[in-house]
């Protein structure tokens, strides 16, 4: 019987021939990655009392993206004790205000196909669109993987979901996964890797793959992969590293196949305060905003800002409603300032924050106040997340948003775009 | 400790990391995380909960973020256990990794708000003093159990690098 990329991946890592999905092994991890708010801070004392060193410097990454910049000195202490940290301990990969901690490993060639990659932050999966296995870890766990270069993970059966046809105008990755989120709902794919594949994702490029893997925990998923096809291996390409990209085999096992239809698809909103709440966004026009925001890990790469320039191109934010926009990392922000993009959405009032987490896990710049409305591109709409537990958060695509930011009510972005 | 008692806090299905531990404090260290403990459900809960409380959830109990403030919130509030129908997994493994007992039951939805529990965390069987009934959680493997006696993975490493 075959295996599934990520069996072929946790074999490799476990130094066995074969895993079965329920057994527990002990895995070497190739790359570690940690942010700011769970990274160095949480660990350091730690690692001091036990008179530990790191298992290995080069296979460590750091980014600081959610308290950048700082915005008060308790968040300025965070950014030092991670500078000292990274000093102490001899870690290159370090990244601050370079970006957010699941985009910039993928630029900088850090999330190799093949590879098995944990991470401290919920939304590792992300890197699962450059076909590697990765796992989110909270600090402690993480501390354990600094030290030994080691963790235990159990295998997880694995739900394929095959996504057929042709996308319709106005639709994206984004409404793709809504749509799963729709059907699985938040716990539906628990302890379970999600992998995607089929024409429509094929088609997609990087930018868009990352939303899908990105999602994958908002539906409780270990991770969520995509075999790496041309795409991936043309862009790993410039990266000039080395890596071992592995398939599932035609006859793996799958515990459950989920076919969609992309044809059948249609701009999708998750309303307040879950993410699986997905209704049409045609069907929620009533509904008035007072923030847009287009950014984070989900919905602040190039591909996003691109998109929303091209439904703000000779239009106006409406009164009333603010657009904050929050590139992903500064390569994305160099590129969309290099091609005119940056420039369509400040010409239609949009507001430019810092390449960082920004008001995604409102933590930062442009929180929301009590009674406060706003859409998002980003992955989470739980009660309280960018702001007041009184406001509410609704999730789209960067067209949506874009859209919505436009007529100051939620919108559906087809109605902006001229076919 | 492998014996807990105490009286139940009651949620749903889904309760999510954000509102156990809301990120505006996500800058504050654990204890201090602590006086907010469940503030996005409710910001009088965390004054009425008190030391050796047990929480009981539903379904997907500790969604979200890998956020460790949130199973560490509800440890340094004082807590002495979880309970719930099944856990996200990222919460699960922080909760065991901090020492914090996690057990997943199905049962868990008869047990209500205020109900005085009794817990052996070795078989996991569960009583409700206050009904009467008997409930049976999925039993941890013993090296968690282990783990979670010598009060999570940080003793435990420390364990380890002795043995060395
Ligand atoms: S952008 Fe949002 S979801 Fe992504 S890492 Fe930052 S806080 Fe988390």
């Amino acid at each position: 019987m075959g295996l599934t990329i990520t069996e072929k991946i946790m074999a490799r890592a476990s130094g066995r021939e074969t895993v079965r999905p329920g057994e527990l092994v002990w895995v070497n991890v190739d790359m570690a990655m940690m942010q700011d708010s769970g990274g160095p801070r949480r660990i350091a004392n730690h690692l001091e009392h036990l008179n530990a060193s790191v298992w290995n410097p080069d296979n460590i990454t750091i980014v600081s993206d959610h308290f950048v910049p700082p915005s008060n000195e308790t968040e300025a202490r965070i950014q030092a004790i991670t500078r000292a940290w990274v000093k102490k301990y001899g870690i290159k990969k370090f990244h601050e205000f370079e970006g957010i901690c699941h985009i910039v490993p993928i630029e900088k060639g850090y999330v190799r196909p093949g590879i098995l990659m944990v991470g401290g932050d919920s939304h590792s999966c992300t890197g699962g669109a450059m076909g590697a296995m990765v796992v989110a870890l909270g600090s402690t766990d993480m501390l354990g993987v600094v030290v030994t270069g080691k963790t235990w993970l159990r295998v997880p059966e694995t739900i394929k979901i095959v996504w057929e046809g042709k996308l319709p105008p106005g639709t994206y990755a984004k409404d793709m996964v809504l749509a799963n989120l729709k059907q699985l709902g938040t716990a539906g794919a628990t302890y379970k890797v999600l992998e995607f594949t089929g024409d429509t994702v094929r088609n997609l490029p990087l930018d868009e793959r990352i939303i899908l893997t990105n999602m994958s925990i908002e539906m409780g998923a270990k991770t969520g992969i995509i075999e790496p096809d041309e795409t991936v291996l043309k862009y790993m390409e410039e990266k000039k590293v080395e890596f071992n990209p592995v398939y599932s085999d035609p006859d793996a096992e799958y515990s459950r196949i989920l076919v969609c239809e992309a044809e059948e698809l249609e701009p999708l909103v998750a309303c307040p305060h879950s993410p699986d709440n997905v209704a049409a966004a045609a069907s929620l026009s009533g509904v008035s905003v007072d923030q847009a925001y287009i950014g984070g890990c989900t919905g602040g790469k190039y591909h996003d800002l691109a998109t929303a320039a091209g439904i703000l191109k000779g239009q106006k934010v409406a009164a009333g409603t603010r657009l904050l926009v929050a590139p992903a990392s500064q390569k994305v922000l160099q590129r969309a300032l290099a091609d005119g993009v940056l420039e369509t959405l400040l010409n239609a009032g949009a507001t430019l924050l810092p390449p960082a987490c920004g008001p995604c896990g409102g933590l930062s710049m442009g929180v929301l106040s009590d009674g406060e409305r706003c859409i998002s591109s980003t992955n989470r709409n739980f009660r309280g997340r960018m702001g007041s537990s009184d406001s509410e958060v609704y999730l789209g695509s960067a067209a949506t948003v874009a859209a919505s930011s436009v007529t100051g009510r939620i919108t559906d972005p087809r109605e902006f775009i001229r076919s | 400790m492998e014996t807990i008692r105490g009286r139940v806090w009651k949620f749903g299905d889904d309760v999510n990391t954000d509102v156990i531990a809301p990120g505006k404090y996500l800058k504050l260290p654990n204890d201090e995380m602590a006086k907010h403990v469940f503030e996005g459900i409710d910001p009088e809960l965390p004054e009425k909960i008190k030391p050796g409380d047990i929480v009981v959830g539903g379904a997907n109990f500790g969604s979200g973020s890998s956020r460790e403030s949130a199973p560490a919130a509800i440890k340094y509030a004082g807590v002495s256990a979880v309970v719930a129908v099944f856990f996200a997994r990222i919460f699960f493994r922080n909760a065991i990794n901090l020492g914090l007992p996690v057990l997943e039951c199905p049962e868990s939805d008869k047990i209500q708000q205020g109900d005085e529990l009794e817990i052996d965390l070795v078989n996991g069987t569960i009583r409700n003093l206050t009904r009467g009934e008997v409930y049976q959680a999925s039993r941890l493997p013993e090296h968690i159990q282990e783990l979670i006696k010598v009060g999570g993975l940080v003793p435990h490493l420390e364990q380890e690098l002795e043995d060395r």
